[in-house]
């Protein structure tokens, strides 16, 4: 009964959401600011994460592909396909469930049990457009962007393990990912991550905005939405491939 | 004048009270007393439509709020001044920024006129010299005129308190009582003030509504209040340890 009870809510929330999206003025500044933080504030683990897995997925595919009659020039396309197709959106949108999403939970579930938002309501605004509208058109719009940091990094990554392991030279590695690279490629990535951007920062102000019972409330609602998060990313992204490859 | 006619209001299977009706005088200030749980809150969130009833009216000058749409509501709203129990200051800003927060977004008014409202607002709650704290940095009094001054600053018609004077010392309780005072005498607003505290109601009501067995006990003056041999008001107030 209560997933039906959540799931309207949360269509509500939603409805509401695109309904008042016209009132920018309402909004405007708080998406700028909340750009800057689910962007920018984030590149710098995105780069991290996204540079080691393809570090990572180099040496390890080295090691798997060890016959002699496979030539080094297709770890460079398995390595780069992969982050471009799935790793690098992925990778992100699970970190970012955890450091955008649980952010957001908490800063909305902090207003709703100290009644900032009805104090915002009782102000004549539309809490919705105020809050949850910014936050959510900031994680479809920058989720794009952080994808393309984690593909570049990732592959910055596997061509600085292949010089360092010797597996495979910078030559070999560009050959492959230039074979196989394919425009459609970075088009499914991109949808992935527009996806993967709506849902982490939906859940997270749906599971923030309808907090109750103080700090234990808000501590729930931020586990939830990180974790509610992880696995429809999960899901989405079977979804996803199912449809789309 | 603020109608409220045979409102009832349930949480899933929990009656909080049912058939509450009383009216509200333009100018008048009410309290609302009772025990912790008996919905005062949830009565005074009925007024700016915070929450929807089971059944029954609030009436605004005539205008049922519970059948107007949502964005008439938010008009009627900002005739509405609230100063919740902790204060629901915005944590990310200033005190100054708090105060000027609903004019920067509801009003046409130039940088110049928005700090000279801000100003005048705070000088009301005497806190003129407060503006570049944060919320973080003020006292539970502070936060609460604070949240007074954002209340006022819009120039409302009708004041809600939500426990004014809870989690206060007697000292700066009296302070609020004293603005509460002030608030009405000077702006000549209407004001509706949700407390227990039983020297507060003494000091600032003009009339009291007391909820009690899920239902409105009570209703009456402050003079009537003195001399009510109702049971179970007697008891609250004396369990309140105020003499009357």
């Amino acid at each position: 009964m209560q997933l039906f009870v959540d799931v309207g809510r949360y269509c509500r929330l939603i409805y509401e959401a695109i309904r008042s999206s016209t009132e920018f003025s309402m909004y405007r500044k708080n998406i700028i600011s909340e750009m800057i933080k689910t962007g920018y504030d984030s590149l710098p683990i995105i780069i991290l994460a996204g540079f080691f897995t393809g570090a990572v997925m180099t040496i390890q595919t080295s090691y798997q592909l060890v016959a002699g009659f496979i030539p080094p020039s297709t770890i460079g396309a398995i390595v780069s396909q992969s982050l471009l197709i799935e790793l690098a959106a992925v990778i992100s949108a699970l970190v970012l469930a955890g450091r955008v999403g649980a952010r957001i939970a908490t800063e909305l579930g902090t207003m709703a049990v100290s009644e900032q938002i009805d104090a915002l309501e009782s102000m004549g605004f539309n809490s919705v457009t105020f809050l949850v509208m910014p936050r959510v058109l900031a994680g479809v719009l920058m989720f794009p962007v952080i994808y393309v940091a984690a593909a570049v990094a990732g592959i910055v990554g596997g061509l600085l393990a292949s010089i360092l392991t010797g597996s495979l030279t910078v030559a070999d590695f560009m050959l492959g990912a230039r074979q196989v690279f394919s425009p459609a490629d970075v088009s499914f990535g991109v949808i992935k991550a527009f996806v993967f951007g709506y849902i982490i920062t939906s859940i997270s102000c749906f599971k923030g905005y309808f907090a109750t019972g103080g700090a234990e409330g808000v501590g729930q609602a931020t586990t939830q939405a990180a974790v509610l998060s992880c696995i429809y990313i999960l899901v989405a992204d079977f979804v996803l491939a199912f449809l789309l490859l | 004048m603020i109608e409220i006619k045979n409102l009832t209001k349930s949480f899933g299977s929990n009656l909080v009270w049912e058939d509450v009706s009383l009216t509200i005088e333009e100018g008048e200030t009410l309290a609302v007393i009772g025990k912790s749980g008996s919905g005062k809150s949830v009565l005074m969130k009925h007024l700016n439509v915070l929450l929807y009833p089971d059944s029954g009216e609030v009436l605004i000058d005539g205008l049922n709020v519970f059948e107007i749409r949502y964005a008439r509501l938010r008009k009627m709203r900002q005739q509405f001044g609230v100063l919740f129990q902790g204060a629901a200051l915005f944590d990310s800003i200033t005190a100054y920024e708090n105060v000027a927060f609903p004019l920067r977004f509801f009003s046409d008014l130039s940088e110049k006129q928005i700090h000279e409202r801000v100003m005048e607002s705070l000088e009301l709650v005497n806190l003129a010299d407060i503006g570049t704290k944060s919320p973080a940095e003020l006292s539970g009094g502070m936060r609460k005129r604070v949240g007074l001054a954002r209340a006022i600053v819009m120039k409302p018609e009708y004041l809600l308190y939500d426990e004014p004077t809870s989690g206060l010392d007697p000292q700066t309780s009296d302070e609020i009582n004293d603005l509460i005072i002030s608030m009405a005498d000077t702006l000549d607003i209407t004001s509706i003030v949700i407390t227990h505290d039983m020297h507060s109601v003494l000091r600032v009501a003009d009339k009291v509504a007391f909820l009690d067995k899920q239902k409105l006990s009570w209703y009456g003056t402050v003079d009537e209040l003195r001399v009510s041999d109702h049971p179970e008001l007697k008891a609250f107030v004396k369990a309140s340890e105020y003499t009357i």
